[in-house]
């Protein structure tokens, strides 16, 4: 086996050289994003989280309102 | 008198027909007490923005829930089993929850902090419709989040299964394979293109050496990890003394990959890192393709999912609850009304009204008296019993069923024609390879160890494996389409070749849910009919349901001085007139030859005017999928009936049909194996537990389930009752799929014939492979889609 001639005046190719490195970066980068993709889930259910985003989220406060005048009112936040 | 208005009413909380419109809150009306009630407690919560996301979203609540019926969870031994996480602040447990299906559902569950504020978070996984909670145990309790979610309506589905075994958790493996595989793939073919055109002079010698390498170095994670897979069941298939299709596959993969390091280091080219690459990955897309998993669906249940999880041992007068494994022989069990009677036991309290449709498949209820024998699997239907065991859980009658050796360890089913055809084909491509080999050795003997080592690439099976499992992959996808859910691609080839058809009777080619009740006797006026039908609509016993039922749900009269006197009948006044319904002792008739449980005597004014003789309805389409079945395959009915139908399942199924009633399971499993012993490749359809024997020894069983919530016994698949009559159509479409494989194959063959030109010569350039390789999987991967979607159109 020679010792490939690139090492010795690499710097000519040293633009693709780099070029190269980003690209590997950019796979790798995106191979990680995938498997960390699977192992968190996110393929397993398609119908909750497309759901989910379309609660109105209503803050906790206005669940029960001062006038809340329901003897039998179970709720946790409930002032009365 | 109130008759209701023309329009029908429907209950605001699931949606179904109100008889009356006499229970209400506010504007809303409701078809029962128990859906009346959730919606107060949504109403007084603030959560009923759960009505405005679906209209009428809930889930009848008819069958209250007992009280303490989930005392059991206060017990540490059973919670411990249950629960997946717990430290000093918090549990986390995860729920199977049959009735999630919509997003009302989902809302409503991930707000159930609301409710219970010792609840922290609910986590909703809608696929598999179960519900992961995060709760602090010094707030509330796992019986506590239980009763609230019972108490608006999602009962968690809580079975003996969940005690005996961890749920397998979802198979990622393969995934992560072929993320690496693809990535690296891809990668390769884009470092390949310069090496491509190294002929002509744009490109840099040095260049290319870099690329070479950086190849190597890509396709060292796809051999060493993503192909492991093939490497596995190669190595296990030798072990076995049986030569697989991953065989060759294998040995064309480690081929390649040895050429293509010898051909870098020694510097005469690029190798074969691209088409190594690219057929693992496309090999792997396919076996995902084809392993596809439904996750809302189990095939491998068996009675543990559907006994609880506990029952009631009473212990000095007290009752306490008791996990199944810890019942002991000579323990008393307090059965609840509608629950499952865990062991075989004598009834020593109460009056038994015992449905055994589950392990007999006889639909008709059995009155036992104390000092009679019950067996486990029975569903105790009116009131409370006390029973003493004389067996545990796992020795009892229908358990015992489990314990058999052909239960225990099937044998092992017929190995695909692919494994077959992929023989013949090695063989043939080492006699090729040889020929080469010896051919160059005359000739030019440097060329020998290109030419062999390209003619083993080339001719890998691996366009055979593709060609099976993308095939098998889009007919799975086709039959799930029209809801038949196989459990894997080898039982579509066993489909396909069946010669025998057996039917289960009730649930099977009858109907669970929907029964006739036919009047016999004096003929009844219009007014007397309403009467009776009124009168039935009271009960909530499912005879006196069906009677009701068959008269359509409006003009109910006002019935008064109403009595039901359990196990015996229902009386009532209705307009002027006194009626009686019930067993032939509480109207005083005279005893009927064929009387059982499905008839109802009918009393007017002291009078016996007749009785219904209530049966099952077979389903829609299934004189005419009997009659088409007939033609081709041997049909055989077992029944767990008695035989009063005969004649008219023997004009169904044809006059050289085997029809056998009152089959046990026991029964049904040794007359599978007496076919098969008889050289017959038997297809099984049943429902029910009481198959479950049958369903597992038959070469394909299929069980029925009345829709996806049901569930279903250990199987090769699962298919949804209405789409019964589609049978002849699914097996048809499993026929096409041998076929479909062998043409695809040809195709390939073709390519696989003009590489071999190239490289029995030794001139086989990666060019070429990296074009061939990916030309054919793709276009298999398509002529195996479009043969596929035109074998389900024609």
């Amino acid at each position: 086996m020679t010792w490939p001639s690139f090492v010795i005046n690499y710097y000519t190719m040293s633009v693709i050289i780099i070029l190269l490195g980003a690209s590997l970066l950019v796979a790798l980068f995106f191979l990680a994003a995938f498997i960390w993709s699977v192992k968190n889930g996110q393929f397993e259910d398609s119908f909750s989280p497309a759901h989910r985003v379309l609660f109105e989220d209503k803050p906790a406060v206005h669940i029960c309102k001062k006038s809340c005048d329901n003897k039998n009112c179970k709720s946790a936040i409930c002032k009365n | 008198m109130a008759t209701l208005s023309d329009v029908q009413l429907l209950c605001d909380h699931c949606g179904e027909t109100c008889t009356d419109n006499s229970i209400t809150n506010g504007d809303k009306y409701f078809c029962c007490q128990g859906c009346k009630l959730v919606y107060e407690i949504l109403n007084e919560n603030d959560l009923c923005e759960y009505y405005s996301l679906n209209n009428k979203p809930g889930v009848a609540q008819r069958i209250p829930v007992r009280k303490d019926k989930f005392a059991f969870l206060d017990d540490e031994k059973i919670q411990q089993q249950l629960l997946q996480f717990r430290d000093d602040q918090q549990t986390h447990v995860t729920f199977y929850i049959p009735y999630i299906h919509c997003s009302s559902c989902l809302w409503l569950l991930e707000n159930l902090h609301r409710l219970d504020p010792g609840v922290q978070k609910v986590t909703v996984n809608f696929t598999r419709k179960e519900a992961q909670v995060v709760f602090r145990q010094s707030q509330t309790s796992l019986r506590k989040v239980v009763e609230t979610l019972t108490s608006i309506g999602y009962e968690p589905y809580i079975s003996l299964e969940d005690l005996q075994q961890k749920k397998p958790r979802v198979q990622r493996d393969l995934i992560y394979r072929i993320g690496v595989a693809g990535c690296c793939f891809g990668n390769i073919m884009l470092l390949s293109f310069p090496e491509y055109f190294s002929g002509h002079s744009y490109s840099d010698p040095k260049l290319n050496l870099l690329f070479r390498y950086l190849n190597l170095l890509l396709s060292l994670p796809v051999f060493f990890y993503s192909a492991q897979v093939f490497f596995r069941s190669a190595w296990s298939s030798l072990k076995a003394g049986f030569l697989n299709i991953d065989v060759p596959i294998v040995l064309a993969i480690i081929v390649t990959f040895v050429r293509s390091l010898s051909d870098v280091f020694s510097g005469h080219g690029a190798g074969y890192f691209d088409s190594m690459t690219g057929i693992v990955f496309f090999m792997l897309a396919g076996r995902i393709l084809q392993e596809k998993t439904y996750q809302g669906l189990s095939f491998d249940r068996d009675y543990t999912a559907y006994f609880p999880i506990a029952v009631s041992v009473i212990k000095a007068g007290k009752e306490i609850p008791t996990a199944l494994p810890d019942i002991k022989i000579n323990d008393s069990l307090l059965i609840h009304n509608d629950e499952l009677i865990p062991a075989d036991g004598i009834l020593i309290k109460g009056h038994a009204v015992v449905d055994y449709s589950f392990v007999t498949g006889e639909s008709l209820p059995v009155r036992k008296s104390v000092g009679e024998i019950v067996y486990a699997g029975g569903k105790q239907l009116e009131g409370n019993i006390e029973i003493m065991t004389i067996k545990e859980v796992a020795q009892s009658y229908l358990t015992s069923l489990w314990n058999r050796e052909e239960i225990k360890n099937p044998v092992a089913k017929e190995a695909s024609f692919i494994h077959l055809l992929s023989r013949y084909f090695t063989w043939v491509v080492l006699w090729i390879a040889v020929i080469t080999a010896t051919y160059w050795w005359v000739y030019e003997p440097a060329r020998i160890w290109p030419a062999v080592t390209a003619v083993l690439i080339i001719a890998c099976p691996c366009a055979l494996l593709l060609a099976a499992s993308f095939t098998n992959g889009h007919i799975l996808r086709i039959l799930s389409r029209h809801r038949l859910y196989l459990r894997n691609a080898a039982a579509i080839e066993r489909l396909a070749r069946i010669n025998h058809i057996v039917f289960d009777k009730t649930g099977t080619l009858t109907s669970k849910t929907i029964s006739t009740a036919n009047y016999i006797g004096l003929p009844l006026t219009p007014d007397q009919t309403a009467a009776v039908a009124s009168l039935a609509a009271q009960s909530s016993h499912p005879l006196s349901q069906s009677i009701a039922a068959n008269y359509g749900n409006n003009d109910r009269l006002p019935v008064r001085g109403f009595k039901s006197v359990t196990s015996q009948g229902i009386s009532g006044w209705v307009q002027e007139h006194f009626i009686e319904m019930g067993s032939a002792a509480f109207v005083d008739a005279p005893k009927l030859v064929t009387t059982d449980g499905s008839t109802v005597f009918v009393a007017i004014d002291g009078q016996v005017t007749g009785y219904y003789s209530i049966g099952n309805q077979f389903r829609e389409g299934m004189p005419v999928l009997l009659k088409q079945l007939q033609k081709k395959y041997a049909l055989s009915l077992l029944s767990g009936d008695n035989n009063r139908e005969m004649p008219y399942l023997r004009t169904l199924l044809g006059p050289s049909s085997t029809l056998l009633f009152t089959q046990q399971p026991q029964d049904k499993l040794n007359y599978i194996i007496q076919l098969q012993q008889q050289g017959n490749r038997v297809l099984m359809i049943g429902d029910g537990l009481n198959d479950a024997g049958a369903l597992k020894q038959s070469d394909v069983g299929i069980s029925i389930a009345e829709n996806s919530n049901n569930f279903t016994p250990a199987s090769d698949g699962i298919l949804e009752a209405a789409q019964l009559p589609q049978l002849p159509h699914f097996i048809k479409i499993c026929k096409a799929n041998k076929r479909i494989i062998i043409i695809s194959f040809i195709i390939s063959l073709i390519y696989n014939i003009t590489g071999l030109f190239f490289a029995v010569q030794g001139i086989l350039s990666p060019l070429t492979a990296a074009i061939l390789m990916p030309a054919s999987s793709i276009s298999i991967v398509l002529i195996t889609y479009g043969l596929s979607e035109w074998a389900d159109r024609h």
